[in-house]
């Protein structure tokens, strides 16, 4: 029984919003915003799941000295002082409500935004590393791939002189030939692929996500 | 291990190290390097450099600081020229850290417009930009594509108030104001999967006029959108960025920028080159 | 591929290329001139009718109407049109659109809830009436008035008749197979080197005394990725279970999180193990990109796993995690169905799932009947869909469009 109620609540589920889609009624567009409003209400609780499992993880670091605890503690203070501020209790320092509280408009503007740029300025790096490694002309197929990667690269580059326009316009019909070519192969696929594995799911054939009794 | 042993495996730290000099050697060497201009970006800069005084756009801001370098410049150069053409702004944004973006872009383009500017030979006289009056920020909402089609039949459906709490009806640039039916177009500067949502939604759905600015990596993709005529221009990367300010005379972060991508893509050019010198002749070597 | 193949195809490339190579520039959009016309009344518009939106909630009619022969024409002084509407003959009319330039046709659309702004009831008479504007507000002319019209919403929409039937064959092909499968069909699968390669990577791991780090992308709980990353996740556990080497699961999605530790932890029970479970193998680091990227790295770079396993949805953040893997010394399998990340998985793992190999993978590694046929219908499909697009393209160039207009979906 344990198995058997989600599985046919997945059933359910799956061909009502799988019939929902050819049906245009209003009825049916209130029954689609019905299940998207209960998608974000579930997600919130599910965030309150989360935020209890990384504070536990966390804590048992610290707890138990294991190695690297000291990153743990870094973990929950940011993960509380966030919320603290994002309640706007700290008033004296505050301007707003919530979101525009002092401190936290001063955490994201001067933490959060240069670390998250920061680890995306990390690609740059890591792209150089990975095509130093990657773009060896081993076969001819690797050997098509390094020259499609050197003209993408050097398709605006001013020092190639005259041959930038030819240059320019090979990497246009590279982009929209090859490149147009091979990605709706693979998007054909995916999406063959992705309605294979949906229909497993609502047919209860795939049922890796439900545990056991 | 001889010299060609070496070229092949070199440490990837000699890599980061060299890769990190050539930028910030680029960086604090203050040249200019030319920027050809692609039809693409012409496109979107023709279609802003035609709006006249009074007109209105939407500009969606859908990225968050992580892609801050390569879509901040194209946010600042747009709005400023709209700012200075007079062309009132709809800011939105489908990204929740966008706010934080749309806020700071708002609070340093405001400050800039204050001053006088001369672009393209067009003189601007400084002014002060209203929030309410010269441009509207409609704040974050989840579910993009819902939020799109929403706002596709009325901007007050998805956002009864703005950002800032006030209700969308007592503000005076959105008078007259019901969708997109009153924008000559929507600029989208994405970082996600959000850009081909506006081309579902936005364009498909509705007909809006839609160009968009993204992160490099996702131009590739959305070149067939542009050939089918679903976009009218495509800005990608800190490349398309730096365009925009070029053909805006507004210099800024982005063609700075370009001086640093060109040199770095030329280091790792010649790494690679230097590795596939070290592969062919080892394998040359074996082959003897 | 074979050499001479190869050629043909770079031949064929070629050929197109040099069409491309032709093309002028684009066209560079330059706005039109509006000439301001004398202020005369105008001729109005002309021919307007109106009929409820086909395919729709109903709350929607469409219009369309002539433009005045002063449009560019004649007198030359309309700028555009309002469309205006009423519940009665008599009015009162209220606007229902912005200056329409040139513009023949028009959709006009309302909330569909009583409660909304812009609340447009169905089933209920409108009139509509077309302005032909000028440059002075005061002069225009309108239309003649048309209506009643009402709006109603369809219980099926026409416009995805194609979709339906492409499911329902769908799904007959995936019945045909699963029956033929349990009847004990051999069903041939080709190999596919990155899932035959994690048996070896978990292996190396358990003889490195080393975990393995698997990562299930950063997609939500719905993403269909996602759920094909749950059941290499259970085939993973079961044996990591049974060679008694370590897992450690960092999720970005909260709910993600639930079912990948149910998901291990049936596995552990299955493998006879159920002692060796411990729920903090799986656990949310924070559902923020790139915050989640560094914990995954710091987890790599402390923990050294002899073998990560990056299986879901992921974005810009792929290379990242893929180089630090490779700095860690891990032996890496990715699988992933977006596109755009799909060359870095490529260059930077030692063995990548492309597309809809990930969602082959459960097929291939449980080698069940049900999950093999399946995995026929969808190469059957995919067959199908390849002989569609030919017969589009051909009937496309012998200038025929009505099968690609069928299969057009709005």
């Amino acid at each position: 029984m344990k198995r058997q109620f989600p599985l046919a609540l997945v059933f359910i589920f799956g061909f009502a919003m799988i019939i929902q889609y050819f049906i245009p009624h209003q009825h049916s567009e209130w029954v689609n915003a019905f299940f998207m409003d209960w998608m974000m209400i579930i997600g919130i609780f599910a965030l309150a799941l989360g935020i209890w499992s990384l504070t536990r993880v966390s804590w048992d670091k610290v707890k138990h000295k294991r190695e690297n605890w000291q990153y743990a503690i870094v973990t929950l203070a940011g993960l509380f002082l966030m919320i603290f501020f994002g309640f706007d209790y700290f008033r004296h320092f505050s301007t707003a409500v919530g979101s525009d509280n002092y401190m936290y408009v001063h955490f994201y503007q001067y933490i959060v935004i240069p670390i998250q740029a920061t680890m995306f300025s990390l690609l740059a790096f890591f792209i150089a590393s990975a095509a130093y490694r990657a773009f060896r002309a081993r076969s001819l197929l690797a050997t098509l791939l390094l020259i499609a990667a050197l003209v993408i690269m050097l398709r605006f580059n001013p020092l190639l002189g005259p041959l930038q326009p030819v240059m320019e316009k090979f990497s246009v019909w590279l982009l929209n030939v090859p490149n147009l070519a091979a990605k709706r192969a693979i998007v054909i696929g995916v999406g063959l692929g992705m309605v294979a594995t949906a229909l497993k799911v609502i047919l209860g054939i795939e049922r890796a996500y439900l545990g056991k009794d | 291990m001889n010299i060609f042993d070496r070229m092949m495996s070199l440490d990837r730290r000699w890599v980061f190290l060299l890769l990190a000099v050539v930028c910030v050697i680029t960086f604090v060497w203050g040249f200019s390097v030319p920027i050809t201009i692609s039809d693409e970006v012409e496109a979107i800069y023709n279609r802003f450099d035609a709006l006249q005084e009074g007109d209105m756009i939407y500009m969606s801001v859908d990225y968050d600081p992580n892609a801050l370098a390569e879509l901040h410049p194209s946010t600042y150069a747009i709005a400023e020229m709209c700012f200075r053409k007079k062309v009132k702004v709809i800011f939105g944004t489908l990204s929740n850290l966008g706010q934080g973006m749309v806020h700071q872009a708002i609070t340093d383009i405001t400050d800039s417009v204050k001053q006088d500017a001369t672009y393209n030979g067009v003189f601007y006289e400084g002014r002060e930009i209203q929030n309410g009056i010269d441009f509207v920020f409609l704040g974050y909402k989840p579910y993009p594509a819902m939020v799109i089609q929403a706002m596709g039949l009325d901007f007050r459906v998805p956002f009864p108030t703005d950002y800032y709490g006030t209700p969308i009806d007592s503000i005076p640039i959105m008078q007259g104001v019901k969708n997109f039916d009153q924008c000559e177009l929507v600029l989208d500067l994405a970082a996600g999967n959000v850009a081909e949502m506006w081309i579902t939604y936005g364009h498909g759905n509705y007909g809006v006029p839609l160009c968009l600015a993204v992160t490099g990596v996702m131009g590739a993709d959305l070149y067939p959108y542009l050939g089918s005529g679903q976009i009218f221009g495509l800005a990608a990367g800190l490349l398309g960025a730096a365009q925009i300010e070029k053909l805006a005379d507004n210099p800024g972060r982005a063609m700075d920028g370009m001086r640093i991508q060109l040199f770095a893509h030329i280091v790792i050019i010649l790494f690679i080159v230097m590795g596939n010198i070290g592969f062919l002749a080892t394998r040359k070597r074996h082959k003897l | 591929m074979k050499l001479k193949t190869l050629i043909v195809l770079m031949i064929m490339l070629l050929m197109s290329y040099v069409p491309a190579m032709a093309q002028g520039d684009p066209d560079v959009i330059n706005p039109e001139d509006t000439t301001v016309a004398e202020v005369i009344t105008p001729a109005p518009a002309t021919n307007l009718s109106a009929s409820d939106t086909p395919n729709d909630h109903g709350h929607s009619i469409d219009l369309s109407w002539d433009l005045s022969v002063d449009d560019g024409a004649g007198m030359n002084n309309v700028i555009g049109y309002m469309v205006y509407r009423a519940t009665s003959m008599d009015g009162p009319f209220e606007s229902r659109s912005g200056l329409l330039l040139k513009t023949t046709d028009y959709i006009d659309a309302g909330a569909i809830n009583e409660y909304e702004n812009g609340y447009m009831p169905d089933h209920t008479d409108y009139y509509y009436k077309i302005r032909a504007l000028t440059a002075d507000t005061a002069v225009y002319s309108d239309s003649e008035i048309f209506g009643p019209i009402q709006s109603y919403g369809q219980w099926f929409n026409w416009e995805r008749l194609a979709v339906l039937l492409m499911v329902a064959g769908f799904l007959f092909l995936t019945v045909f197979f699963i029956n033929k499968a349990k009847k004990g069909a051999d069903l041939f699968v080709r190999r596919l080197a990155g899932i035959e390669a994690v048996d070896e990577a978990i292996g190396r791991a358990t003889e490195m005394g080393k975990p393995i780090l698997y990562v299930l992308g950063l997609g939500t709980a719905a993403d269909i990725a996602t759920i094909a990353s749950y059941t290499i996740l259970g085939r993973v556990a079961k044996k990591v279970a049974e060679y008694q080497t370590g897992l450690i699961v960092p999720c970005y999605d909260p709910i993600v999180m639930t079912v990948a530790q149910e998901t291990v932890k049936t596995a552990y029970l299955d493998a006879g193990r159920p002692d060796a479970y411990n729920e903090d193998m799986v656990y949310f680091v924070t559902n923020q990109q790139f915050a989640y990227v560094a914990g995954v790295n710091g987890v790599m770079l402390r923990e050294r796993p002899a073998t990560n396993l990056y299986m879901g949805k992921f974005y810009a953040e792929s290379l990242i995690l893929a180089e630090t893997g490779t700095v860690a010394g891990s032996i890496q399998i990715s699988g992933t169905d977006e596109i755009s990340q799909i060359p870095f998985f490529v260059v930077a793992c030692d063995y990548a799932l492309i597309g809809e190999e990930l969602y082959a993978a459960s097929a291939y590694l449980g080698k069940e009947p049900l999950l093999l046929g399946s995995l026929k219908a969808q190469d059957y499909a995919k067959a199908g869909v390849i002989f569609l697009a030919i017969i589009g393209f051909l009937s496309l160039m012998f200038g025929y469009d009505g099968i690609t207009d069928f299969f057009h979906v709005r």
